[in-house]
């Protein structure tokens, strides 16, 4: 050997070039007539064996209650605990002295999802939702004003539960 | 010679528009048996089942921003990728690919040259394959395109020997360098192919091949881990797409050639109509249709030993091509040499398929031999798995 390889001395069944030839192109065949695993995205969005986890953290939604409003109170827990400070929040007080948000923006490029405002809100109010189709044709549509995050419908995600960490 | 004129120049358009046709397929059937022996579905997206790919493709590197590195040689730069392109193409000129094909005013033989010296040019061309990596390389002014430039010429001039020492022993058997004579050598029975009296000849013209065309496990040249991408590192757009398509049309060149050389031509197995004077279309298509059929076969091979082996270090390669290859192919032929001389010299049999039992026999035995030999030797030794549950 000419640039000096150290050459190990094994049994010939391991080091015959032919033999490890021969099966791995047996291998390989026999992969070439197997199922595939290929998830064809916009067709086939889960499969029997893959779903999106339900503790996914996506864009936000804002619940409401019966008469449609957003159940946000305005306490500002929300964008106190963002690391990402991505919550712009003006409270707002009415005749009977209710708190709610005057202006309520998310800015979805700023975000980590981290999904700390759904654990911090008192209220069950702001979520993080199971979805991830986000796609639109400029950035200012990313900032989700109140309308935006009271009208979206996907489902919210549950988080990850301390007493229950394997979702059981 | 109007009449020549006007096939052959009918004979260059079809061929030539069947064969890059045939390239553009190829690069698809690639990516999707690659994705199948991944367990994926590949492209299947452009068309029913992404057949038009390939022309997505194709737009795309024309569309594409030519660049030209700031140092490099421009005259050869531009003409490295052509200088690899036609010597591909040009090789299949004289390949025949069916049984003569009748027209009103005479038969017209299916091969674009039937060139009396068609082995020895075949020789020649793809020798010259080399000059457009090698150029491309070194125009570059790049020190891994030049690397993988000199890997490849290096790679190439190595295995050719071993290559061309091999097909001698069929100019022997054939007694012809004309590649119809060959083809028609084998036509009169299937024992007759030379892949059965030269088993070992078409093993090493099979190795060689690999190698010659510089696909895995023997694309060192492009040893992407090592040389960024090898001598064609810096070319973009169409230029680039030359390249890509002068290695497929050499892949489809190796297989029809071994498929001549070796394995009949056009000739269809179990039946000798096909080789019968009254020649008919039917004939031709059917004849057509066995030599696609054959070279497809090749071009799988080509595509599943690629996505199953890893490459060769540089020193295994020179030494699977000096020390074994060309010794081997050297006393290979002098065996089959001799064992001719003694059936034709001193039992007087003439060339038939008890012939060529006799030398498919010697075949047998000595490739019992080569591989036992090969399984123990440690020149290019495979890793195994441990197999311990």
């Amino acid at each position: 050997m000419a640039i000096g390889v150290k050459t190990m001395k094994r049994p010939t069944q391991q080091t015959s070039y032919l033999r490890a030839t021969l099966s791995g192109m047996a291998l390989t065949f026999k992969h070439l007539l197997r199922p595939k695993v290929t998830m064809q995205y916009p067709e086939e969005k889960s499969a029997p064996d893959w779903t999106l986890s339900g503790r996914w953290r996506g864009t936000h939604r804002m619940l409401t209650d019966e008469q449609g409003r957003a159940k946000c109170v305005a306490c500002g827990l929300c964008p106190q605990i963002c690391p990402a400070n991505c919550i712009k929040l003006v409270p707002g007080e009415d005749e009977n002295g209710n708190r709610y948000p005057l202006i309520y923006e998310i800015d979805e490029f700023r975000c980590v999802f981290c999904g700390y405002c759904q654990e911090v809100c008192p209220e069950e109010a702001i979520h993080v939702g199971v979805h991830y189709e986000n796609s639109e044709y400029s950035r200012d549509r990313f900032v989700y004003d109140l309308e935006r995050l009271c009208s979206q419908t996907h489902p919210v995600s549950t988080l990850w539960d301390p007493t229950d960490p394997k979702g059981e | 010679m109007t009449f020549f004129l006007i096939t052959s120049g009918i004979k260059i358009l079809v061929v030539f528009t069947v064969l890059m046709s045939g390239v553009a397929f190829l690069t698809l059937v690639e990516r999707r048996v690659c994705a199948w022996m991944q367990d994926r579905l590949g492209p299947n997206r452009v068309g029913p089942f992404g057949i038009f790919q390939p022309i997505a493709d194709g737009l795309k590197n024309f569309v594409k921003e030519e660049t030209y590195p700031a140092l490099a040689d421009k005259a050869l730069f531009i003409l490295a990728p052509v200088a690899s392109f036609v010597p591909a193409l040009l090789t299949f000129a004289v390949i025949p690919f069916g049984a003569p094909l009748p027209t009103h005013w005479g038969d017209v033989p299916l091969v674009v040259a039937d060139l009396p010296v068609g082995f020895l040019y075949i020789l020649a061309l793809t020798s010259l394959g080399v000059y457009g990596i090698v150029l491309a390389g070194w125009s570059s002014n790049n020190k891994y395109a030049l690397l993988g430039g000199l890997r490849a010429s290096a790679q190439m001039i190595s295995y050719e020997i071993a290559m061309g020492m091999s097909t001698v022993a069929v100019l022997l058997l054939a007694g012809n360098v004309a590649m119809s004579e060959i083809v028609g050598r084998q036509a009169t029975s299937v024992l007759q192919w030379n892949v059965f009296p030269l088993t070992l000849a078409w093993f090493i013209f099979l190795v060689s091949a690999f190698a010659e065309t510089n696909r895995l496990p023997f694309d060192l040249p492009e040893a992407e881990g090592e040389l960024i991408a090898g001598y064609h590192t810096e070319y973009s757009s169409m230029k680039f797409s030359m390249f890509y398509i002068a290695e497929y049309s050499n892949m489809v060149t190796a297989s029809a050639l071994m498929v001549t050389l070796f394995f009949g031509g056009w000739d269809i197995p179990f039946t000798s109509w096909d080789n019968a004077a009254p020649w008919s279309l039917l004939k031709s298509v059917a004849t057509i249709a066995a030599f696609a059929t054959k070279t497809s076969a090749f071009l799988f091979l080509f595509i599943w030993v690629r996505w199953t082996l890893p490459r060769f270090r540089y020193d295994q390669l020179m030494a699977l091509g000096w020390k074994v290859l060309l010794p081997l192919a050297l006393a290979y032929l002098t065996v089959v040499a001799t064992a001719t001389w003694y059936l034709h010299a001193v039992l007087h049999w003439t060339y038939d398929a008890r012939f060529s039992t006799v030398l498919f026999g010697i075949n047998v035995v000595l490739a019992v031999a080569l591989f036992v030999g090969l399984d123990r030797g440690r020149l290019i030794s495979g890793s195994w798995e441990t197999r311990k549950a």
